[in-house]
Protein backbone atom coordinates (compact mmCIF):
# COMPACT_ATOMS: atom_id res chain seq x y z
CA UNK A 1 0.00 0.00 0.00
CA UNK A 2 1.44 3.74 -0.86
CA UNK A 3 2.22 5.29 1.93
CA UNK A 4 -0.35 8.63 0.62
CA UNK A 5 -0.10 11.85 2.17
CA UNK A 6 -2.23 15.21 1.97
CA UNK A 7 -0.67 18.64 2.61
CA UNK A 8 -2.74 20.58 4.69
CA UNK A 9 -2.56 24.18 5.19
CA UNK A 10 -3.25 27.58 7.45
CA UNK A 11 -5.17 30.19 5.69
CA UNK A 12 -7.07 33.15 7.07
CA UNK A 13 -10.35 33.35 5.35
CA UNK A 14 -9.77 36.28 2.72
CA UNK A 15 -9.57 36.50 -1.20
CA UNK A 16 -6.15 35.61 -2.69
CA UNK A 17 -4.86 32.44 -0.59
CA UNK A 18 -5.88 29.78 -2.61
CA UNK A 19 -4.69 31.74 -5.38
CA UNK A 20 -1.01 32.37 -3.78
CA UNK A 21 -1.45 28.31 -3.35
CA UNK A 22 -2.01 27.13 -6.46
CA UNK A 23 -0.05 29.93 -8.24
CA UNK A 24 2.81 28.26 -6.49
CA UNK A 25 1.94 24.70 -7.59
CA UNK A 26 1.25 26.19 -11.46
CA UNK A 27 4.78 27.05 -11.28
CA UNK A 28 6.62 23.92 -9.92
CA UNK A 29 4.44 21.73 -12.17
CA UNK A 30 2.32 20.16 -9.24
CA UNK A 31 -0.70 18.47 -9.60
CA UNK A 32 -3.97 18.60 -7.67
CA UNK A 33 -5.79 15.57 -7.90
CA UNK A 34 -8.15 16.40 -4.78
CA UNK A 35 -9.01 19.49 -2.38
CA UNK A 36 -10.99 19.98 0.60
CA UNK A 37 -11.54 23.27 2.44
CA UNK A 38 -12.92 23.86 5.89
CA UNK A 39 -13.13 27.20 8.03
CA UNK A 40 -14.29 28.97 11.03
CA UNK A 41 -14.20 32.09 12.48
CA UNK A 42 -11.90 34.01 10.09
CA UNK A 43 -9.57 31.06 9.26
CA UNK A 44 -9.21 27.66 7.64
CA UNK A 45 -7.75 24.70 6.74
CA UNK A 46 -7.20 23.44 3.02
CA UNK A 47 -6.60 20.45 2.17
CA UNK A 48 -4.74 18.67 -1.14
CA UNK A 49 -3.76 15.38 -2.54
CA UNK A 50 -1.53 16.29 -5.37
CA UNK A 51 1.00 14.34 -7.49
CA UNK A 52 4.27 15.27 -5.43
CA UNK A 53 3.63 15.97 -1.93
CA UNK A 54 7.06 16.80 -0.53
CA UNK A 55 8.07 18.72 -3.21
CA UNK A 56 4.50 20.57 -2.67
CA UNK A 57 5.48 20.45 1.30
CA UNK A 58 8.86 22.02 0.77
CA UNK A 59 7.43 25.35 -1.68
CA UNK A 60 4.62 26.03 0.63
CA UNK A 61 6.92 26.71 3.49
CA UNK A 62 9.50 28.44 1.80
CA UNK A 63 6.70 30.62 0.88
CA UNK A 64 5.68 31.21 4.69
CA UNK A 65 3.30 28.57 4.89
CA UNK A 66 2.11 27.05 7.61
CA UNK A 67 1.99 23.88 6.57
CA UNK A 68 1.53 19.67 7.34
CA UNK A 69 1.98 16.56 5.67
CA UNK A 70 0.25 13.68 6.96
CA UNK A 71 -1.07 9.80 5.70
CA UNK A 72 -4.37 9.29 5.05
CA UNK A 73 -6.25 6.23 3.15
CA UNK A 74 -7.11 6.55 -0.16
CA UNK A 75 -9.21 3.83 -1.14
CA UNK A 76 -10.91 3.40 -4.47
CA UNK A 77 -14.25 2.98 -5.47
CA UNK A 78 -16.99 2.90 -8.58
CA UNK A 79 -18.14 6.21 -9.49
CA UNK A 80 -21.57 4.92 -9.11
CA UNK A 81 -24.39 4.46 -7.61
CA UNK A 82 -23.38 2.55 -4.58
CA UNK A 83 -19.94 2.77 -4.84
CA UNK A 84 -19.57 5.09 -1.75
CA UNK A 85 -21.52 2.58 0.49
CA UNK A 86 -19.83 -0.34 -0.52
CA UNK A 87 -16.41 1.03 0.39
CA UNK A 88 -17.75 2.25 3.86
CA UNK A 89 -19.52 -0.56 4.21
CA UNK A 90 -16.06 -2.11 4.41
CA UNK A 91 -14.48 0.33 6.72
CA UNK A 92 -17.05 0.07 9.06
CA UNK A 93 -17.63 -3.56 9.52
CA UNK A 94 -13.39 -3.55 10.43
CA UNK A 95 -14.11 -0.62 12.60
CA UNK A 96 -12.52 2.03 11.06
CA UNK A 97 -13.94 5.46 12.06
CA UNK A 98 -13.72 8.38 9.51
CA UNK A 99 -12.36 11.91 11.17
CA UNK A 100 -12.71 13.85 7.68
CA UNK A 101 -13.41 12.32 3.92
CA UNK A 102 -13.37 14.01 0.56
CA UNK A 103 -12.93 12.77 -2.87
CA UNK A 104 -11.02 12.33 -6.08
CA UNK A 105 -13.25 11.52 -8.98
CA UNK A 106 -10.25 9.75 -11.47
CA UNK A 107 -12.65 8.71 -14.31
CA UNK A 108 -16.46 10.16 -14.10
CA UNK A 109 -18.75 7.58 -14.20
CA UNK A 110 -16.09 5.22 -13.07
CA UNK A 111 -13.32 4.92 -11.08
CA UNK A 112 -12.79 7.63 -7.57
CA UNK A 113 -10.95 6.97 -4.77
CA UNK A 114 -12.42 8.11 -0.90
CA UNK A 115 -9.69 9.52 1.10
CA UNK A 116 -10.00 9.17 4.59
CA UNK A 117 -8.67 10.99 7.43
CA UNK A 118 -8.40 8.27 10.71
CA UNK A 119 -7.09 8.69 13.99
CA UNK A 120 -4.45 6.01 13.66
CA UNK A 121 -3.47 5.31 10.31
CA UNK A 122 -1.30 2.55 11.38
CA UNK A 123 -4.27 0.78 13.05
CA UNK A 124 -6.57 0.97 10.53
CA UNK A 125 -4.30 -0.09 7.74
CA UNK A 126 -3.95 -3.28 9.31
CA UNK A 127 -8.15 -3.83 9.94
CA UNK A 128 -7.92 -3.00 6.14
CA UNK A 129 -4.94 -5.81 5.24
CA UNK A 130 -7.09 -8.39 4.62
CA UNK A 131 -9.99 -6.93 2.89
CA UNK A 132 -10.35 -6.52 -0.68
CA UNK A 133 -10.33 -3.06 -1.06
CA UNK A 134 -7.54 -1.24 -3.76
CA UNK A 135 -5.93 1.57 -2.87
CA UNK A 136 -4.29 4.77 -4.71
CA UNK A 137 -0.79 3.96 -6.29
CA UNK A 138 1.39 7.04 -6.84
CA UNK A 139 2.79 5.07 -10.37
CA UNK A 140 -0.88 5.27 -11.74
CA UNK A 141 -0.75 9.18 -11.84
CA UNK A 142 2.53 9.99 -13.04
CA UNK A 143 2.33 13.45 -15.05
CA UNK B 1 18.42 53.94 58.40
CA UNK B 2 15.56 54.42 60.45
CA UNK B 3 13.25 56.08 58.32
CA UNK B 4 12.77 59.85 59.85
CA UNK B 5 16.80 60.25 59.18
CA UNK B 6 16.29 58.89 55.71
CA UNK B 7 13.58 61.52 55.09
CA UNK B 8 15.81 64.19 56.45
CA UNK B 9 18.40 63.06 54.37
CA UNK B 10 16.31 62.95 50.96
CA UNK B 11 14.71 66.49 52.28
CA UNK B 12 18.13 68.22 52.24
CA UNK B 13 19.25 66.20 49.08
CA UNK B 14 16.36 67.84 47.31
CA UNK B 15 16.86 71.50 47.75
CA UNK B 16 20.27 70.61 46.94
CA UNK B 17 19.22 68.98 43.85
CA UNK B 18 17.14 72.12 43.25
CA UNK B 19 19.54 74.73 43.87
CA UNK B 20 22.24 72.73 41.78
CA UNK B 21 19.91 72.72 38.50
CA UNK B 22 18.12 75.57 38.62
CA UNK B 23 21.23 77.99 39.20
CA UNK B 24 22.83 75.78 36.55
CA UNK B 25 20.89 73.65 34.02
CA UNK B 26 19.45 76.26 31.85
CA UNK B 27 15.86 74.29 30.77
CA UNK B 28 15.46 74.35 34.72
CA UNK B 29 16.70 77.78 35.38
CA UNK B 30 13.96 79.40 32.79
CA UNK B 31 11.22 77.00 34.39
CA UNK B 32 11.89 77.89 38.08
CA UNK B 33 11.99 81.16 37.11
CA UNK B 34 8.67 81.11 35.69
CA UNK B 35 7.39 79.21 38.58
CA UNK B 36 8.97 81.54 41.24
CA UNK B 37 10.74 77.87 42.72
CA UNK B 38 13.72 78.38 44.92
CA UNK B 39 15.49 75.56 46.92
CA UNK B 40 13.70 77.42 50.05
CA UNK B 41 10.04 76.76 48.40
CA UNK B 42 10.69 72.72 49.52
CA UNK B 43 9.61 73.14 52.94
CA UNK B 44 8.84 69.25 53.20
CA UNK B 45 9.10 66.35 50.75
CA UNK B 46 5.79 66.48 49.80
CA UNK B 47 6.26 70.00 48.21
CA UNK B 48 8.54 67.99 45.68
CA UNK B 49 4.72 68.46 43.78
CA UNK B 50 5.34 71.73 42.94
CA UNK B 51 8.44 70.77 40.93
CA UNK B 52 7.69 70.33 36.98
CA UNK B 53 7.95 67.36 35.38
CA UNK B 54 11.34 65.98 32.90
CA UNK B 55 10.05 64.08 29.75
CA UNK B 56 12.38 62.24 27.36
CA UNK B 57 11.17 65.23 24.92
CA UNK B 58 13.09 68.14 27.35
CA UNK B 59 16.03 65.95 27.37
CA UNK B 60 16.15 65.88 23.42
CA UNK B 61 15.32 70.05 23.00
CA UNK B 62 18.76 69.98 25.04
CA UNK B 63 20.93 68.15 22.91
CA UNK B 64 24.08 67.93 23.36
CA UNK B 65 24.75 69.47 26.78
CA UNK B 66 21.70 71.56 27.13
CA UNK B 67 21.10 69.14 30.26
CA UNK B 68 24.06 69.50 32.18
CA UNK B 69 24.48 71.36 35.57
CA UNK B 70 28.46 71.66 35.30
CA UNK B 71 31.25 72.70 32.20
CA UNK B 72 31.84 69.93 29.92
CA UNK B 73 35.42 70.05 31.40
CA UNK B 74 34.10 68.36 34.40
CA UNK B 75 32.41 65.45 33.11
CA UNK B 76 34.13 62.52 32.90
CA UNK B 77 32.06 60.08 30.79
CA UNK B 78 28.98 60.60 28.46
CA UNK B 79 26.25 58.00 27.85
CA UNK B 80 23.39 57.97 25.73
CA UNK B 81 20.15 56.69 25.07
CA UNK B 82 18.83 56.57 21.30
CA UNK B 83 14.92 55.77 22.39
CA UNK B 84 12.70 54.23 19.39
CA UNK B 85 12.44 57.70 17.72
CA UNK B 86 14.82 60.92 16.88
CA UNK B 87 17.81 62.75 18.57
CA UNK B 88 19.16 60.78 20.91
CA UNK B 89 19.68 62.08 24.19
CA UNK B 90 22.72 62.40 26.54
CA UNK B 91 23.47 62.73 30.33
CA UNK B 92 27.23 63.42 31.73
CA UNK B 93 29.18 62.06 34.42
CA UNK B 94 31.24 63.78 36.95
CA UNK B 95 33.70 61.68 38.46
CA UNK B 96 31.35 61.55 41.94
CA UNK B 97 28.74 60.62 39.64
CA UNK B 98 30.91 57.28 38.64
CA UNK B 99 31.58 56.52 42.19
CA UNK B 100 28.52 57.00 43.06
CA UNK B 101 27.22 54.81 40.30
CA UNK B 102 29.52 52.29 41.31
CA UNK B 103 27.91 52.53 44.92
CA UNK B 104 24.22 51.96 43.88
CA UNK B 105 25.46 49.27 41.19
CA UNK B 106 27.38 47.42 44.26
CA UNK B 107 24.35 47.46 46.45
CA UNK B 108 22.08 45.65 43.30
CA UNK B 109 25.49 42.97 42.79
CA UNK B 110 25.71 42.32 46.66
CA UNK B 111 21.93 41.62 46.92
CA UNK B 112 22.97 38.74 44.14
CA UNK B 113 25.31 37.74 46.31
CA UNK B 114 28.31 38.96 44.46
CA UNK B 115 31.23 39.57 46.69
CA UNK B 116 35.51 39.68 46.16
CA UNK B 117 35.21 35.95 45.72
CA UNK B 118 32.65 35.74 42.53
CA UNK B 119 33.45 35.46 38.93
CA UNK B 120 31.15 37.89 37.22
CA UNK B 121 30.58 37.40 33.57
CA UNK B 122 28.97 41.07 32.69
CA UNK B 123 27.10 39.77 29.48
CA UNK B 124 25.89 43.26 29.19
CA UNK B 125 26.66 45.86 25.87
CA UNK B 126 29.42 47.99 26.79
CA UNK B 127 29.72 51.14 25.39
CA UNK B 128 27.28 53.67 25.36
CA UNK B 129 24.58 51.85 26.42
CA UNK B 130 24.99 52.23 30.18
CA UNK B 131 24.41 48.22 31.14
CA UNK B 132 28.04 47.18 30.10
CA UNK B 133 29.83 50.21 32.67
CA UNK B 134 27.11 50.23 35.21
CA UNK B 135 28.21 46.70 35.88
CA UNK B 136 31.61 46.97 35.76
CA UNK B 137 31.77 50.17 38.05
CA UNK B 138 29.68 48.38 40.73
CA UNK B 139 31.73 45.02 39.88
CA UNK B 140 34.47 46.54 40.47
CA UNK B 141 33.79 48.61 43.39
CA UNK B 142 33.12 45.12 45.51
CA UNK B 143 36.46 43.67 44.12
CA UNK B 144 35.15 40.53 42.13
CA UNK B 145 36.62 39.33 39.62
CA UNK B 146 35.00 40.96 36.49
CA UNK B 147 34.96 39.45 32.80
CA UNK B 148 34.02 42.00 30.64
CA UNK B 149 32.56 39.96 27.88
CA UNK B 150 29.84 42.57 26.90
CA UNK B 151 26.81 41.15 25.24
CA UNK B 152 26.84 38.44 21.89
CA UNK B 153 29.12 36.24 21.05
CA UNK B 154 27.09 33.27 22.49
CA UNK B 155 29.77 30.58 21.85
CA UNK B 156 32.25 32.03 23.73
CA UNK B 157 29.97 33.44 26.70
CA UNK B 158 29.40 29.10 27.41
CA UNK B 159 32.96 28.55 26.89
CA UNK B 160 34.19 31.12 29.49
CA UNK B 161 31.50 30.24 31.94
CA UNK B 162 32.10 26.32 31.55
CA UNK B 163 36.02 26.69 31.76
CA UNK B 164 36.42 29.90 34.32
CA UNK B 165 33.82 28.69 36.40
CA UNK B 166 31.82 32.00 36.17
CA UNK B 167 29.34 32.18 39.65
CA UNK B 168 27.52 35.16 38.65
CA UNK B 169 25.73 36.58 35.23
CA UNK B 170 24.30 40.10 34.31
CA UNK B 171 22.79 39.83 31.06
CA UNK B 172 19.05 40.68 29.60
CA UNK B 173 16.85 38.15 30.32
CA UNK B 174 15.66 36.87 26.97
CA UNK B 175 19.74 36.07 26.13
CA UNK B 176 19.67 33.96 29.80
CA UNK B 177 17.45 32.22 28.05
CA UNK B 178 19.08 31.70 24.83
CA UNK B 179 22.14 31.15 26.47
CA UNK B 180 20.45 28.13 28.35
CA UNK B 181 19.53 27.25 25.55
CA UNK B 182 22.73 27.21 23.38
CA UNK B 183 24.58 25.63 26.60
CA UNK B 184 21.62 22.76 26.54
CA UNK B 185 22.46 21.75 23.34
CA UNK B 186 25.99 22.00 22.72
CA UNK B 187 25.77 19.67 26.23
CA UNK B 188 27.54 22.43 28.42
CA UNK B 189 24.71 23.36 31.30
CA UNK B 190 25.72 20.74 33.71
CA UNK B 191 29.21 22.20 33.24
CA UNK B 192 28.19 26.10 34.45
CA UNK B 193 28.57 26.93 37.96
CA UNK B 194 26.67 30.01 38.13
CA UNK B 195 24.76 30.44 41.47
CA UNK B 196 22.78 33.90 40.41
CA UNK B 197 22.18 36.82 37.97
CA UNK B 198 20.77 40.22 37.88
CA UNK B 199 18.86 40.37 34.68
CA UNK B 200 17.26 43.46 33.32
CA UNK B 201 17.15 46.46 30.82
CA UNK B 202 14.03 44.84 29.51
CA UNK B 203 10.32 43.99 30.51
CA UNK B 204 10.15 40.32 31.66
CA UNK B 205 8.07 38.42 33.92
CA UNK B 206 7.71 35.58 36.70
CA UNK B 207 7.19 32.98 34.28
CA UNK B 208 10.96 34.00 32.41
CA UNK B 209 12.42 34.31 35.75
CA UNK B 210 11.34 30.39 36.42
CA UNK B 211 12.63 29.55 33.14
CA UNK B 212 15.73 31.17 33.91
CA UNK B 213 16.30 29.73 37.58
CA UNK B 214 15.42 26.09 36.48
CA UNK B 215 17.14 25.78 33.28
CA UNK B 216 20.80 26.86 34.92
CA UNK B 217 19.43 26.05 38.85
CA UNK B 218 20.04 29.60 39.29
CA UNK B 219 18.53 32.87 41.54
CA UNK B 220 17.76 35.32 39.34
CA UNK B 221 16.90 39.11 39.80
CA UNK B 222 15.21 41.78 38.47
CA UNK B 223 17.38 45.23 38.35
CA UNK B 224 15.88 48.40 37.03
CA UNK B 225 17.54 51.56 36.26
CA UNK B 226 17.68 54.31 33.11
CA UNK B 227 20.45 56.18 31.33
CA UNK B 228 18.43 59.49 32.29
CA UNK B 229 18.72 58.89 35.69
CA UNK B 230 22.36 57.10 35.91
CA UNK B 231 21.58 53.56 34.22
CA UNK B 232 21.26 49.87 35.82
CA UNK B 233 20.87 50.50 39.39
CA UNK B 234 18.22 52.52 40.82
CA UNK B 235 16.36 49.13 42.34
CA UNK B 236 17.11 46.00 42.40
CA UNK B 237 15.68 42.77 43.70
CA UNK B 238 16.80 41.19 47.12
CA UNK B 239 16.86 36.97 48.10
CA UNK B 240 13.36 37.31 48.60
CA UNK B 241 12.05 38.70 45.59
CA UNK B 242 9.66 40.43 46.59
CA UNK B 243 9.82 43.97 44.74
CA UNK B 244 12.83 45.99 43.73
CA UNK B 245 14.25 47.59 46.79
CA UNK B 246 14.71 51.54 45.28
CA UNK B 247 17.89 52.97 46.40
CA UNK B 248 15.75 56.15 47.39
CA UNK B 249 18.87 57.95 49.25
CA UNK B 250 19.62 58.45 46.11
CA UNK B 251 16.83 58.38 43.49
CA UNK B 252 13.44 59.56 44.89
CA UNK B 253 11.00 57.65 43.17
CA UNK B 254 6.89 59.06 42.88
CA UNK B 255 4.14 57.06 41.60
CA UNK B 256 1.64 59.52 39.41
CA UNK B 257 -1.51 58.79 37.60
CA UNK B 258 -0.56 58.84 34.20
CA UNK B 259 -3.83 60.51 33.63
CA UNK B 260 -4.12 63.33 35.95
CA UNK B 261 -0.43 63.83 37.23
CA UNK B 262 -0.83 63.53 40.73
CA UNK B 263 0.85 61.71 42.84
CA UNK B 264 -0.89 58.18 43.96
CA UNK B 265 -0.71 56.83 47.68
CA UNK B 266 1.65 53.50 48.12
CA UNK B 267 0.39 50.37 46.95
CA UNK B 268 -1.58 52.00 43.84
CA UNK B 269 -0.26 51.29 40.18
CA UNK B 270 0.53 54.50 38.09
CA UNK B 271 4.15 55.70 36.35
CA UNK B 272 7.03 56.02 37.85
CA UNK B 273 8.59 59.42 38.61
CA UNK B 274 12.29 59.62 39.72
CA UNK B 275 14.08 62.89 41.13
CA UNK B 276 18.34 62.25 41.11
CA UNK B 277 19.33 63.42 44.95
CA UNK B 278 22.67 63.55 44.61
CA UNK B 279 23.61 63.39 40.50
CA UNK B 280 25.88 66.15 39.75
CA UNK B 281 26.61 65.92 36.04
CA UNK B 282 22.57 65.96 34.91
CA UNK B 283 20.43 65.72 37.96
CA UNK B 284 17.34 65.17 36.58
CA UNK B 285 14.02 66.76 38.28
CA UNK B 286 10.52 64.63 38.22
CA UNK B 287 12.04 62.84 35.42
CA UNK B 288 8.71 60.29 33.93
CA UNK B 289 9.94 57.18 33.02
CA UNK B 290 6.92 55.87 31.84
CA UNK B 291 7.47 52.64 33.50
CA UNK B 292 4.07 51.14 35.10
CA UNK B 293 4.69 50.12 38.71
CA UNK B 294 3.66 50.24 42.25
CA UNK B 295 5.63 51.66 45.12
CA UNK B 296 5.51 49.69 48.48
CA UNK B 297 7.42 50.27 52.27
CA UNK B 298 5.89 47.47 54.44
CA UNK B 299 8.61 45.44 55.99
CA UNK B 300 10.59 43.41 53.73
CA UNK B 301 12.08 40.06 55.29
CA UNK B 302 15.98 41.00 54.20
CA UNK B 303 15.56 43.56 56.84
CA UNK B 304 16.39 46.58 54.35
CA UNK B 305 13.92 49.47 55.24
CA UNK B 306 13.88 51.09 51.79
CA UNK B 307 10.79 51.18 49.39
CA UNK B 308 10.20 48.92 47.23
CA UNK B 309 8.64 49.06 43.57
CA UNK B 310 6.77 46.24 42.02
CA UNK B 311 8.25 44.34 38.64
CA UNK B 312 7.64 46.66 35.89
CA UNK B 313 4.36 45.69 34.03
CA UNK B 314 3.87 48.35 30.98
CA UNK B 315 5.02 51.56 29.99
CA UNK B 316 2.09 54.85 29.90
CA UNK B 317 3.30 55.86 26.93
CA UNK B 318 1.72 52.48 25.23
CA UNK B 319 -1.57 52.33 27.02
CA UNK B 320 -4.57 52.02 25.21
CA UNK B 321 -7.99 53.51 26.73
CA UNK B 322 -10.96 50.62 25.36
CA UNK B 323 -14.74 51.38 26.75
CA UNK B 324 -13.00 53.27 29.67
CA UNK B 325 -11.06 50.94 30.99
CA UNK B 326 -7.32 51.43 30.52
CA UNK B 327 -5.37 48.64 29.05
CA UNK B 328 -1.51 48.04 28.83
CA UNK B 329 -0.57 45.56 25.47
CA UNK B 330 1.61 43.61 27.79
CA UNK B 331 -1.34 42.25 29.82
CA UNK B 332 -2.09 41.12 26.68
CA UNK B 333 1.26 40.00 25.72
CA UNK B 334 1.50 37.94 29.14
CA UNK B 335 -2.19 36.54 28.32
CA UNK B 336 -1.10 35.25 24.92
CA UNK B 337 1.97 33.55 25.96
CA UNK B 338 0.64 31.75 28.63
CA UNK B 339 -1.25 29.57 25.61
CA UNK B 340 1.22 26.79 24.98
CA UNK B 341 2.80 27.37 21.42
CA UNK B 342 1.98 30.59 20.65
CA UNK B 343 4.88 33.31 19.91
CA UNK B 344 4.96 36.94 20.60
CA UNK B 345 3.58 37.84 16.74
CA UNK B 346 0.78 40.00 17.97
CA UNK B 347 -1.42 42.79 17.21
CA UNK B 348 -3.92 44.47 18.80
CA UNK B 349 -6.60 46.62 16.17
CA UNK B 350 -9.19 49.13 17.51
CA UNK B 351 -11.96 50.15 16.05
CA UNK B 352 -14.95 51.85 17.29
CA UNK B 353 -17.92 50.12 14.87
CA UNK B 354 -20.25 52.43 15.65
CA UNK B 355 -20.44 53.41 19.36
CA UNK B 356 -18.68 50.81 21.48
CA UNK B 357 -14.83 50.35 20.86
CA UNK B 358 -13.78 46.87 19.64
CA UNK B 359 -10.61 45.53 20.34
CA UNK B 360 -9.19 42.63 17.95
CA UNK B 361 -5.75 40.51 18.61
CA UNK B 362 -4.48 38.94 15.50
CA UNK B 363 -2.07 36.13 16.66
CA UNK B 364 0.19 34.33 14.27
CA UNK B 365 -0.18 30.78 14.17
CA UNK B 366 2.90 28.82 15.18
CA UNK B 367 4.61 25.76 13.86
CA UNK B 368 3.34 24.06 17.53
CA UNK B 369 0.05 25.69 16.82
CA UNK B 370 -0.59 24.19 13.81
CA UNK B 371 -3.02 20.86 13.34
CA UNK B 372 -4.39 19.13 10.88
CA UNK B 373 -7.54 19.42 12.51
CA UNK B 374 -9.37 22.74 12.34
CA UNK B 375 -11.35 21.53 16.27
CA UNK B 376 -8.05 21.65 17.86
CA UNK B 377 -6.90 25.19 16.45
CA UNK B 378 -10.25 26.90 16.89
CA UNK B 379 -9.87 25.48 20.61
CA UNK B 380 -6.57 27.07 20.58
CA UNK B 381 -8.42 30.64 19.15
CA UNK B 382 -10.56 30.21 22.15
CA UNK B 383 -8.55 29.74 24.60
CA UNK B 384 -6.20 33.17 23.92
CA UNK B 385 -9.67 34.76 23.72
CA UNK B 386 -10.62 33.50 27.45
CA UNK B 387 -6.85 33.91 28.68
CA UNK B 388 -7.03 37.69 27.16
CA UNK B 389 -10.76 37.98 28.46
CA UNK B 390 -9.59 36.89 32.25
CA UNK B 391 -6.57 39.15 31.81
CA UNK B 392 -8.37 42.65 30.97
CA UNK B 393 -11.86 42.07 31.89
CA UNK B 394 -12.99 42.83 28.50
CA UNK B 395 -14.09 40.99 25.25
CA UNK B 396 -11.85 40.84 22.27
CA UNK B 397 -11.96 38.80 19.77
CA UNK B 398 -8.58 37.23 18.50
CA UNK B 399 -8.06 36.10 14.92
CA UNK B 400 -5.13 33.33 14.01
CA UNK B 401 -3.46 34.72 11.02
CA UNK B 402 -0.89 33.76 8.82
CA UNK B 403 3.17 33.13 9.82
CA UNK B 404 5.27 36.65 9.34
CA UNK B 405 2.24 38.01 8.07
CA UNK B 406 2.57 41.02 10.82
CA UNK B 407 4.82 43.67 10.31
CA UNK B 408 8.40 43.12 11.70
CA UNK B 409 10.51 46.25 13.08
CA UNK B 410 14.26 45.68 14.26
CA UNK B 411 13.28 47.44 17.52
CA UNK B 412 10.15 47.62 19.23
CA UNK B 413 7.11 46.49 17.05
CA UNK B 414 4.14 48.62 16.32
CA UNK B 415 1.42 46.46 18.68
CA UNK B 416 -1.65 48.87 18.60
CA UNK B 417 -3.18 49.90 15.73
CA UNK B 418 -6.27 52.54 16.91
CA UNK B 419 -8.43 53.12 14.17
CA UNK B 420 -10.72 54.83 16.10
CA UNK B 421 -12.55 57.87 14.94
CA UNK B 422 -12.67 60.31 17.52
Amino acid sequence: MDKVRQVSVFSENKPGRIEKITKIFSQEGINILAISITSTNGFGIIKLLVDKCDLAYEKLKENGFSVNLSEVLAVEMKDSPGGLYEVTHILSENGVNIENAYVYVVESRARAYLLVEVKDIEKAKEQLSGTNLSFFKYDDFKS
Amino acid sequence: MPSNELRELQLERLRETVRLAGENVPHYKKLFADMKIKPSSIKSLDDIKKLPFTTKMDLRDGFPFGMFAVPQSEIVEIHTSSGTTGTPIVVGYTRSDIDLWGEVMARSLTMAGVSKDAIIQNGYGYGLFTGGLGVHYGAQKIGATLVPISAGNTKRQIDIMCDLGTTHITCTPSYALYLADSAAEAGLIKKIKLKAGCFGAEMWTEKIRDEIESRFSITALNIYGLTEIIGPGVANECEHKNGLHIFEDHFYPEVISPETLEPLPDGETGELVLTTLTRQGTPMIRFRTRDITSLHREPCKCGRTIVRMARITGRSDDMIKIRGVLIFPSQIERAILEVKGVEPHYQIIITRPQYLDEMEVQVEISKKMFSDEIRHIEDLRKTIERNIEKAINLRVKVSLVEPKSLPRSEGKAKRVIDKREL
